[in-house]
């Protein structure tokens, strides 16, 4: 397997955007495109799936995600109902951990009869049809013998946005999915994927004919930092800039930026919640609209820079890259839309650095470094909160900020409840839709707990020391 | 006229901030803040050249540093007013 990645199903993520990639670089696409399923699965046997023919026919499945998907679903997040594999591990069974006792209170607080007992081995047995997975079994036995086993898709959704379709496979439910991706990495066979738009920012690129013709810019999230393992960062800037970037900039900047008004807001407001990331906006606008007016009106920080770059440079295009699937649904928000052209993930960007043939190690560095500290540590949980703390302190503030970092859904929730009933010991909820933060984004190419001092690593190699040092020249 | 000065990664490594504040500074000083557009911006494609680039109007000047700054500012700029 390709070290570069955590698993397979990364990999071949990856190699299926590659091949579009290259298609729409050499604009070879059209020809090429029936090719592709069989470069990828070359056969002449079938290495995951029943046969080969079904293993090309997912591929050609993920090449139209690749190129933006189905245009009748709203969602970025996409099933691919044939990549599916119907996992059978539905609900509560019971495991060879059962006794075969003769107290049977199993069977006693199931409502619906259907446990029954092995003649032979005395053991329980569950009657799927008549199981109505209420889990009362589950808590009765006292051998803890009856497990819940849900699919993996449907563990990893905290919104409950996964079900089982009439066929069998996973089914979302766009009105309650809060585009956090975890289901897309979760998936062990790959079945849940993001909708990529690499064919409008590979045609931006090539119509700007290496950014003479208008710049483009590149915005890069700071988890970038803890994601090219191999190769140096600045050979990562480098590359990006070969794609026909006109220059790499620090999302971190925006960081900053939002810091420093953060700051401000809150101490105005009193209590606050982060806007950073769009699932935890999303998640407290979807299932806890009473404290919508405690979100921070600032842009995230891609938005936030980005708007500056607009109103300074006419005519130029923007793209965010990051470990993000989020972002492609935050650059929709009228708010947004105005400065950000397109979202890209890491994912995405390896492949169009593969698809262009360049080689990063062989490549000579470039700087990238706008940003402090501050903004850098963005890319991880309690980055945001030390930010806020330290503008305040720089503002002269005596404001006290008593901050909750909050990663994931579930301790998003768990914040979320405290600040709905008002009995609170903090007063700004930083929130966070992956776990770690940033560095844990369904479309990073690693998850490792190294990536976290990579990251604080690259936030001391910042020039600048301070928020107020970073940002002092672009608040006109 | 309009002014650019590039706050791109490797310019601000280079000092861009500095000259932001020597060119803020002078502006006062001539009384120019009516007459000149004084913006940063994102790389002018000069990175591999010492000091900062800037832009006035169409025409790209690089090199520029806090010690020639006088000079870049009296040529390029004061004189064209």
């Amino acid at each position: 397997m390709d070290t570069r990645f955590d698993t397979s199903v990364q990999e071949l993520k990856y190699k299926v955007l590659k091949e579009i990639a290259r298609g729409l670089f050499n604009d070879t696409l059209l020809e090429e495109y029936n090719e592709i399923p069989e470069r990828i699965s070359p056969g002449p046997k079938s290495t995951m799936r029943c046969c080969i023919y079904k293993e090309r026919a997912i591929v050609l499945e993920r090449m139209k995600l690749a190129l933006g998907g189905n245009k009748n679903i709203d969602n970025i997040v996409e099933v691919i109902k044939i990549a599916c594999d119907e996992c059978p591990l539905g609900g509560y069974e019971v495991t060879n951990r059962c006794r075969g006792c003769i107290a049977h209170r199993c069977q006693k607080a199931c409502r619906k009869d259907a446990i029954s007992f092995n003649e032979v081995t005395r053991t329980a047995y569950i009657d799927k049809t008549k199981c109505i997975n209420c889990g009362m079994c589950a808590k009765a036995c006292q051998y803890n013998a009856i497990q819940n086993y849900l699919r993996p898709c449907e563990q990893s959704c905290k919104v409950k946005a996964i079900s089982t379709d009439v066929d069998g496979s996973a089914k979302i439910d766009d009105s309650k999915c809060v585009q956090c991706g975890a289901c897309v990495y979760q998936c062990p066979f790959g079945a849940i994927m993001d909708k990529s738009f690499m064919k409008e920012a590979i045609k931006i690129l090539k119509d700007s004919e290496n950014s003479s013709k208008y710049p483009v810019y590149a915005i890069v999230a700071p988890s970038i930092s803890s994601q090219f393992k191999g190769v140096k960062l600045g050979q990562v800037v480098t590359a990006i800039q070969k794609l026909g970037y006109r220059s790499v900039i620090e999302a971190a900047l925006g960081a900053d930026m939002v810091s420093y008004s953060e700051a401000k807001e809150l101490e105005e407001k009193g209590f606050l919640t982060s806007s950073c990331c769009p699932t935890f906006v999303t998640f407290i606008k979807k299932y806890y609209p009473t404290l919508t007016d405690k979100i921070s009106h600032n842009l995230s920080p891609m938005a936030t820079i980005a708007k500056w770059i607009k109103e300074h440079n006419e005519n130029c295009k923007i793209m965010f890259i990051g470990p993000c699937i989020s972002k492609k649904v935050e650059i929709k928000d009228e708010r947004v839309a105005p400065y950000v052209d397109v979202t890209l993930t890491f994912e995405e960007l390896q492949a169009m650095i593969d698809a262009k043939e360049i080689d990063m190690t062989s490549l000579e560095e470039s700087p990238l470094d706008n940003a402090s500290y501050y903004g850098r540590i963005f890319a991880r949980s309690g980055g945001l909160s030390d930010a806020v703390k330290e503008a305040l302190k720089e503002q002269g503030s005596s404001f006290e900020v008593k901050p909750i970092s909050v990663d994931g859904l579930e301790n998003c929730k768990l914040a979320l409840m405290k600040a709905k009933s008002g009995n609170v010991d903090f007063n700004f909820i930083e929130g966070m839709g992956c776990l770690t933060g940033c560095i844990g984004g369904p479309c990073s190419l690693t998850h490792e707990v190294r990536n976290k001092l990579d990251v604080d690593k690259y936030g001391h190699e910042s020039k600048e020391k301070t928020i107020i040092d970073a940002i002092k020249h672009y608040q006109d | 006229m309009t002014v650019l000065v590039c706050v791109g990664s490797s310019c601000h490594l280079k000092g861009s901030y500095e000259i932001i504040e020597l060119f803020k500074e002078r502006l006062a000083k001539e009384h120019l803040e009516d007459k000149v557009t004084f913006k940063g911006t994102f790389c002018l494609g000069k990175c591999g050249i010492a000091g900062v680039s800037i832009q006035v109007d169409d025409e790209i000047i690089t090199g520029v540093t806090p010690k020639n700054f006088d000079d870049v500012f009296n040529k390029y700029i004061l004189s064209r007013i």
